[in-house]
C-alpha cells in the first residue's frame, strides 16, 4: 500500500516574519506509508522546522502540509493530526511528565479519555514494544538517557500513531543509548509498520533508512536511497556533512587508480569489495 | 618532559561505609607528561567523568593520591581552590552554565576570581575569544542572544581565559553537527599547539581521539583498561569492541578483511593510512606474494561488527 | 552531594498502612490531629500515642525514624513547653518562684501535655508521608478536592503542577549540582565568606538554573501538547483510586479506636 502519509507542498516558513530569511524556502516532500525516511542536514538547514510542520506545531506561512488527507492548518483536526503523527524530541528529560514510568506512558491516553482497562492494555503493550516494561514502576530520573528516550517513544506509540517523527532524538545520547533507541525504532518500523521520519545528523543512522533527504538553507538539495546519496561524496561534504568512511575509502582508492564498484557505503560491502580486489 | 599529572592508586566511593556505597573509581594509577594531548575514552559508567573531577579538586579521593605539577592536591585541603585555576575543566554542554550580562563578563569570570587586574583580564578575554573563533563583536552582546554553538565557544573561552596548565574537556563536541564538531576540536588542537597546554579530552568517539590525541586512556568498569599511544591502542581494536566501545568504520573494515583471511594490518584508523595499506597489499599480491593470513591470526582477530 | 536530600521522606514498604487507601489515610490523619486536641485528657493522650505506636509497628517503620521526624521540631516543642511552664497560672500555691517567674502545678501539667501533643502530631503526620509516596498523596488530594472543581477551583491544574514539580525536583537538584561544579571550576566560592558574599556567589548558580527551568517548561509544554494535552476536561486516569474491602476494615478499626479515645475524655476528663 504505497499511499503518501505526509506531504509538504511548496512550504515556506519564517520564524521572524519581519526578517527576510526563510527557515523553509519552498520545500516539497512526501513520505510514504511504512517508509523509514532520514532527514539530514547541518544545523540551521531547516530539518527540525520541517519536522514540526508535520504535526502542526508550526503552520506554514505559505504552501500546505497534509497529514493523510488532513490539512495541518485546519484547527478542528489538530488532535487527530497529533494522534496520527507522534513526535519524540531531543532532550530525554523534558518530555517525561509523570513521576512513574508507566504513568508517563499513559499520559497521552489519559488526555484522550481512554477508559482505564483499555489504557492498561495499551500502556503495557507499548512498554513491551519499546523494551522498557521492566522499568514500568521506576522513577524516570533514575534511568539512563537511552532508557528515557524509549519511555518517550512508548508514550507516543501508546497513541497508536501511523507515523513517528524523531527530532534529533539521539543527539544527546551516548553510543549505547543511541543504539538502543535506533533498534527500537527499526523494530517499530519493520515489525509494526509505523512510518518513521528521523531528523538526524548521524550519518550511520541515515545509512540505515529507506530514503534520505538532505537539506540545506531551507531547501531539499538531495534525495534518494542512502547508497545514491552517500556515493556523491563531494556533494555531501560540500554540505558540511559526514560521509561514511567506507565511501570515502572507496573514493580515495578509485582516485589512486583502483577500480571499485559504486555505491559502497557500509563496512560489509567495503570489506567484500576489497576482498575481491586482493584475493 | 616532567609529569604534570600523577595519579597513584586513586579510588573513589560514593557514600563510603553506607549500605548504598558505590565505587566509581577502583585503584587508578597513571601519569601524564606536560604538553601531552591525551584522549580519555570509556563507556558510560566506566568512571571517566568521576576521574576528571578529581583533576581540579572538585572530588576528593576516598583513597590514593593525585599530584598536579608535583604538588599533592590534598596536602592542604584549605588551599584546594588554587588547583581550580591550574586545571581548567570544561563540562559537558558548558553553554548551560552561562550567566553574565555580556559574553565579555562571562569569559572574565574565571580571571576575575583569580584576582587579576582589569588590563590583564581584558588581554585574556580577547585572547581566549580568539582561540575559540568567537567574533569580538559578540563580546558585548548577551550570551543568551547567541546560537548554541556560539554559546559553547563562550563557555570554553571562559575556561581558557584562566590560562590553566592543564585543560580538561568533557565531550566538547556533544550534540554538535559534524561541522560544529570539526570546528571545536580543531580549535582545541590549535590551542594545544600554540600554548603547549596539556590537554585531556574525554570522548565517546574513537575517530575524534584518533585524529587529535597522541595518547589514549581507555577506562573500563572503574579501572584503566589501556593507556598507550594511539597507534598501539588501536592495534587492539578487537578488545576495544569487546569493551563496548566503537572503533572507526575503517578499522572495522580492516578487521573484517582479516576475518576473511586477508593479511592486512589491524591498527588502521585513518583513511590515508588505510589507502596506503590497501595499495601496499595490492602491490604485494601483484608481485606474487600470498595475502592469506595464518589461521591462528584470523582467530585472534575477533569479530568485527558491520 | 545535594542528591542525598529526599523530599517527603518516603519509606517504601508493603504493610497494611502502606496499602491503605491514601484518601482515607489523609482524612484520618487530619481526624487524628483533631483528636489530639479534642481528647486532651492525659488518658486520652496516652491512648492516642499507643494507637500511633501500634500503627508504626504495623507499618514496620523503625523507631529511629520517629526520632528523626521529631528532631527538627524539638526546639519549637521545648520553647512552647517553657512558655507554658512559666505563663500558665493555676489555683493554689505556686510550686516554684524564681525572680519574677512562677511555676504552678497547672503549668507543669499543661507544658508536658502540650509538648506530647505536638510531638504526637508531627509523628502522626510523618507516618502519613513515610507510608505514602508524594505522587500518591497528590492524587489523593486531587480526588478529595474534586468537588471544589465545581466552584471553578483549579483542582486539576494544581494537581498537575504539583505532580510535575515532584517529577522535576530530583532532575533540578542534579542540575544545580552540575552548575555549582562548573562555577566552582572557575573559582566561584560557594561555601565560604560572609552572608552577603555567599548570596552574591549564588547568582552564577541561580541564573543558569532559572533559565534552564524555563527552557524545560517550554519543551515539556510542547511535548505535552504533542500528546494531546488540553487541560483537565475529559481526562481519565490509569490508576483509579478505589476502596477495597481491606480499606473499609482498616477504616472501621480506626474509627473504633478514635471512638474509644474520645470516650475516655468524656468518661475520665481529668485523668
Amino acid at each position: 500500500m504505497e499511499e503518501t502519509i505526509l506531504t509538504a507542498e511548496n512550504l515556506k516558513f519564517r520564524y521572524d516574519p519581519d526578517r527576510p530569511v526563510y527557515a523553509l524556502d519552498g520545500v516539497s516532500a512526501g513520505v510514504k506509508r511504512g517508509e523509514f525516511v532520514a532527514v539530514l542536514g547541518a544545523n540551521g538547514c531547516g530539518k527540525s522546522t520541517l519536522a514540526k510542520h508535520f504535526n502542526a506545531i508550526l503552520l506554514p506561512e505559505s504552501g500546505k502540509v497534509y497529514v493523510e488527507d488532513m490539512d495541518t492548518a485546519d484547527d478542528s483536526k489538530l488532535y487527530d493530526i497529533r494522534q496520527t503523527v507522534g513526535m519524540v524530541f531531543q532532550n530525554p528529560d523534558n518530555q517525561i511528565v509523570a513521576t512513574v514510568v508507566e504513568e508517563d506512558v499513559a499520559f497521552a491516553l489519559e488526555n484522550l479519555g481512554v477508559p482505564p482497562q483499555e489504557m492498561r492494555r495499551r500502556v503495557d503493550e507499548s512498554m513491551k514494544m519499546a523494551g522498557i516494561y521492566e522499568f514500568r514502576e521506576r522513577a524516570p530520573h533514575n534511568l539512563s538517557g537511552g532508557q528515557k528516550q524509549r519511555v518517550a517513544i512508548a508514550g507516543v506509540v501508546a497513541m497508536r500513531p501511523d507515523c513517528l517523527i524523531l527530532d534529533e532524538a539521539t543527539a544527546m545520547l551516548d553510543p549505547r543509548g543511541r543504539e538502543q533507541v535506533m533498534q527500537t525504532i527499526h523494530h517499530l518500523n519493520k515489525n509494526m509498520g509505523i512510518t518513521v521520519v528521523s531528523i538526524t545528523h548521524y550519518m550511520e543512522e541515515a545509512a540505515q533508512a529507506d530514503r534520505v533527504l538532505v537539506m540545506s538553507k531551507g531547501h531539499v538539495v538531495m534525495e534518494g536511497t542512502p547508497k545514491e546519496v552517500f556515493s556523491q561524496t563531494e556533494k555531501v561534504r560540500s554540505l558540511h556533512l559526514d560521509v561514511p568512511q567506507a565511501a570515502e575509502l572507496r573514493e580515495e582508492l578509485v582516485k589512486a587508480g583502483i577500480p571499485l564498484p559504486e555505491g559502497i557505503i557500509d563496512t560489509g560491502e567495503c570489506a567484500q569489495a576489497l576482498y575481491e580486489l586482493l584475493k | 618532559m616532567a609529569d604534570i599529572i600523577k595519579v597513584e592508586h586513586l579510588s573513589y566511593v560514593y557514600n563510603p561505609g553506607m549500605p548504598n556505597a558505590v565505587t566509581a573509581l577502583d585503584d587508578v594509577s597513571f601519569t601524564v607528561e606536560e604538553g601531552d594531548f591525551v584522549g580519555i575514552i570509556g563507556a558510560t559508567g566506566s568512571g571517566k567523568s568521576t576521574l576528571i573531577t578529581h583533576m581540579n579538586g572538585l572530588n576528593r579521593p576516598t583513597s590514593g593520591k593525585i599530584f598536579i605539577d608535583g604538588r599533592d592536591l590534598w596536602a592542604e585541603p584549605e588551599k584546594i581552590r588554587d588547583f581550580r585555576f591550574l586545571t581548567g575543566l570544561v563540562f559537558q554542554y558548558p553553554e548551560y552554565q552561562l550567566f553574565e550580562e555580556t559574553c565579555y563578563k562571562d569569559i572574565a569570570f574565571g580571571p576575575k576570581n583569580m584576582g587579576l587586574d582589569e588590563a590583564e583580564i581584558q588581554r585574556r578575554v580577547h585572547e581566549a575569544a580568539d582561540f575559540v573563533g568567537l567574533d569580538p563583536a559578540l563580546l558585548e552582546r548577551s550570551p543568551f542572544e547567541l546560537s548554541g554553538g556560539q554559546k559553547r565557544r563562550v563557555a570554553v573561552a571562559g575556561v581558557m581565559a584562566m590560562k590553566p596548565r592543564i585543560l580538561v574537556l568533557d565531550e566538547p563536541a556533544a550534540g554538535l553537527d559534524p561541522e560544529g564538531r570539526d570546528e571545536i576540536l580543531s580549535e582545541v588542537k590549535e590551542y594545544h599547539k600554540k600554548t603547549g597546554t596539556t590537554v585531556l579530552l574525554v570522548s565517546h568517539s574513537m575517530e575524534d581521539i584518533a585524529k587529535y590525541a597522541n595518547r589514549v586512556l581507555v577506562m573500563n568498569n572503574k579501572k584503566i583498561a589501556m593507556y598507550d599511544t594511539v597507534e598501539k591502542v588501536f592495534a587492539r581494536a578487537p578488545e576495544l569492541l569487546e569493551l563496548g566501545l566503537s572503533v572507526p568504520q575503517v578499522t572495522k573494515i580492516f578487521l573484517k578483511l582479516r576475518e576473511m583471511g586477508v593479511d592486512v594490518p589491524a591498527d588502521v584508523y585513518t583513511i590515508p593510512y588505510a589507502v596506503k595499506m590497501i595499495l601496499n597489499a595490492k602491490s604485494r599480491r601483484d608481485a606474487g606474494e600470498s595475502l592469506v593470513l595464518p589461521r591462528k591470526e584470523v582467530q585472534k582477530g575477533g569479530a568485527a561488527e558491520c | 552531594m545535594l542528591r542525598d536530600i529526599t523530599i517527603g521522606q518516603h519509606f517504601p514498604g508493603n504493610s497494611l498502612v502502606h496499602r491503605f487507601d491514601p484518601r482515607l489515610k489523609l482524612v484520618l490523619t487530619i481526624a487524628y490531629i483533631v483528636l489530639l486536641f479534642a481528647a486532651s485528657n492525659p488518658l486520652g493522650l496516652a491512648l492516642s500515642i499507643l494507637f500511633l505506636a501500634g500503627m508504626y509497628m504495623v507499618a514496620k517503620i523503625p523507631f529511629k525514624m520517629i526520632l528523626k521526624s521529631l528532631k527538627p521540631i524539638l526546639p519549637i516543642v521545648i520553647f512552647t513547653a517553657v512558655l507554658n511552664l512559666f505563663f500558665v497560672a493555676g489555683e493554689g500555691e505556686p510550686l516554684v518562684r524564681v525572680w519574677f517567674l512562677t511555676i504552678y502545678a497547672e503549668g507543669v501539667r499543661y507544658a508536658v501535655l502540650m509538648a506530647v501533643r505536638v510531638m504526637a502530631l508531627i509523628a502522626g503526620t510523618s507516618l502519613l508521608t513515610y507510608t505514602t509516596s508524594p505522587i500518591v498523596l497528590t492524587d489523593a488530594i486531587e480526588q478529595l478536592l474534586k468537588p471544589l472543581g465545581k466552584l471553578h477551583f483549579p483542582v486539576h491544574e494544581l494537581a498537575m503542577m504539583m505532580s510535575i514539580a515532584l517529577r522535576f525536583i530530583p532532575t533540578l537538584i542534579e542540575e544545580t549540582d552540575k552548575i555549582m561544579n562548573a562555577q566552582k571550576a572557575r573559582g566561584a566560592q560557594l561555601d565560604t565568606g560572609k552572608m552577603t558574599d555567599r548570596v552574591k556567589a549564588l547568582v552564577p548558580v541561580l541564573i543558569p538554573l532559572f533559565i534552564s527551568a524555563f527552557r524545560r517548561a517550554d519543551e515539556l509544554a510542547m511535548a505535552m501538547e504533542c500528546r494531546c494535552y488540553r487541560g483537565g476536561e475529559g481526562r481519565t486516569r490509569l490508576k483509579v483510586l478505589r476502596c477495597e474491602k481491606q480499606d473499609y476494615i482498616d477504616l472501621a478499626v480506626c474509627i473504633v479506636c478514635f471512638g474509644v479515645i474520645l470516650a475516655s475524655r468524656l468518661v475520665f476528663p481529668n485523668f
